[in-house]
């Protein structure tokens, strides 16, 4: 029972994009353990290859060293044949609702069309879901006639409907502003506490990072590697209070000078590009 | 449904560009007037005059043989509307069918691609020997040459919308557990009607353009036929009448198109240009 709760093992990944030897080294010996149930949070400046390490959890893209293990199962290596499935949901960057669908089907479709349940309990567990981040009478919309932030809310119901071991979110809230944001956070927050499930969150945004997080790893710029892993020991639940603690501030210094000297390498490095 | 039909009535009336559109044609027919009946500019002078040409149109007892009253005009209507009729549904069934297919599977894509865009350049006026030597009777090859354009641009159109929905949809659906089939059905014929559409109104058109070249160099009867006819006895008056209603027609037809694509697409909020 216990071997099948999403724990994630990522062990000495790597990924190197070779097209026509330019060699560019994109991940180089990552590894992190994420327990199962555990909110871990990946924060680096941009390019730093966290979503090339979240494609290989998520089967979208091929590992060319090291490998990724959930619950004991070999999911990613070199060679190994990409797997995506509904145990390992995606909540996309720039949001992947399919726009010619209403909102219901779009956030049932998974458990359908996997045959996992039928109409009825689909819908009504997506009611309810959907109720509890403030969502009702927006069933029948397009995904087209949403706010960011319901866009946002609905993706994340979408994937939590397939009861995945894994949620991974690929800086689900980067195009949101400020208010919108810190209210779906406190929303994620709370669907993670009514049910926790083992969250592999990625975002440069670092306050963001430990207002969510159980750990925060920070990893450098390219090429990618974990540099620093610090633990979030603020109680939960959490609410927008957290950001002004004393404990928060202190994690944000010591986190922040990590990130600070990485956004930089990343800065110049990019200087040296263009140049 | 009745009140359905009465509310968009009613945004119709309410709609300026409706308004615009009769000015704008208003004022074809006022130039028209001006150029040809009243001050006989020269060249213009050579066209029919505008009331000249309505009122052989209007006239019971047409000098020319044909007119609003008479059955000859609605045979030649009737036979063009058929033949383009069955060549646009067939262009549309086999064009979605095939683009739909190479945007699908590679293989298929490379197997018919570059035949397709041999074939493509080659104008439809250059088909017309072969249409004749290939199809038995007078009927077929007309129709065989109106569906040839119209399938053409489906099957380019199609194939686009395939290749420009965001790949994103299909990492979704891999997530979420769809098989192929339903990738096909829920993600890629849906994501690709925008440009399918877009295809199809300029399919009609290339039906209607193809039919009267086909009809001219083939025909016994239809529209385009008797243009032909006309300018052969020099009937002018009931030529430009005749030109006239083939307009019309190809008018209706776009926009019967269009509707059906705000319909299928309801999630847009753009909608398909014109009314």
């Amino acid at each position: 029972m216990m071997a099948d709760i999403g724990e994630l093992s990522i062990r000495n990944a790597g990924k190197i994009y070779d097209p026509e030897g330019i060699h560019l080294v994109a991940l180089e010996d990552v590894s992190l353990e994420i327990k199962a149930s555990e909110f871990c949070v990946v924060v680096g400046p941009s390019g730093c290859g966290k979503t090339t390490l979240l494609n290989a959890i998520a089967g979208f893209d091929q590992l060319t060293g090291g490998e990724i293990l959930m619950d004991g199962k070999l999911l990613a290596s070199p060679g190994k044949k990409l797997l995506p499935g509904p145990d390992r949901m995606v909540v996309f960057q720039h949001g992947a609702l399919f726009p010619w669908k209403t909102v219901m089907w779009n956030v049932t479709c998974g458990p359908l069309k996997q045959g996992s349940m039928n109409l009825h309990t689909a819908t009504e567990k997506a009611r309810e879901l959907l109720v509890r981040v403030g969502l009702h009478g927006i069933e029948d919309n397009f995904p087209e006639g949403l706010s960011g932030g319901q866009k946002r809310r609905v993706e994340i119901i979408r994937a939590l409907m397939n009861d995945p071991k894994v949620l991974l979110l690929d800086e689900p809230f980067r195009a949101l502003d400020a208010l919108t944001k810190s209210v779906v956070q406190e929303h994620l927050l709370e669907l993670f506490d009514f049910s926790p499930k083992t969250i592999f969150f990625i975002t440069h945004d670092l306050e963001e990072a430990i207002f969510l997080a159980d750990r925060v790893a920070v990893m450098t710029t390219r090429p990618g590697m974990i540099k620093k892993i610090v633990a979030v020991d603020i109680p939960r639940p959490r609410d927008y209070r957290v950001l002004t603690s004393n404990r928060f501030l202190e994690l944000k210094a010591e986190l922040g000078e990590a990130i600070h000297e990485e956004a930089k390498k990343a800065f110049e490095a990019g200087e040296r590009e263009l140049a | 449904m009745t009140a359905a039909f009465s509310v968009r009535m009613q945004w119709l009336l309410r709609n300026p560009r409706i308004y615009q559109g009769m000015l704008g044609i208003g004022c074809f027919f006022l130039a028209w007037y001006l150029l040809v009946d009243m001050f006989g500019v020269w060249r213009f002078r050579e066209m029919p005059k505008l009331v000249v040409g309505i009122k052989e149109w209007l006239n019971p007892d047409p000098v020319f043989g044909m007119s609003l009253f008479t059955a000859e005009y609605y045979m030649h209507i009737w036979a063009s509307i058929y033949r383009v009729l069955i060549a646009f549904l067939v262009a549309t069934l086999s064009g979605i069918t095939l683009g739909i297919m190479m945007g699908w599977k590679r293989i298929f894509f490379g197997l018919t691609f570059p035949i397709l865009e041999v074939l493509r350049p080659i104008p439809i006026l250059a088909w017309i020997p072969l249409a004749i030597i290939l199809m038995p009777g007078r009927e077929l090859p007309i129709i065989a040459l109106t569906f040839l354009a119209a399938f053409f641009v489906t099957i380019l159109n199609t194939l686009l919308g395939v290749q420009a929905i965001d790949k994103v949809y299909f990492r979704a659906a891999e997530s979420l557990g769809f098989s192929q089939l339903q990738t096909l059905w829920h993600v890629i014929i849906p994501g690709a009607l925008p440009y399918i559409f877009v295809g199809l109104q300029i399919a009609m058109g290339a039906c209607w353009f193809s039919l009267v070249a086909a009809e001219i160099l083939s025909g016994n009867a239809g529209l385009g036929y008797k243009v032909w006819e006309t300018y052969y006895y020099v009937q002018f008056p009931t030529m430009v009448s005749t030109m006239a209603t083939l307009g019309f027609f190809g008018y209706i037809s776009s926009a019967l198109v269009r509707m059906a694509g705000n319909r299928l697409m309801r999630w847009r909020e753009e909608m398909l240009a014109g009314i």
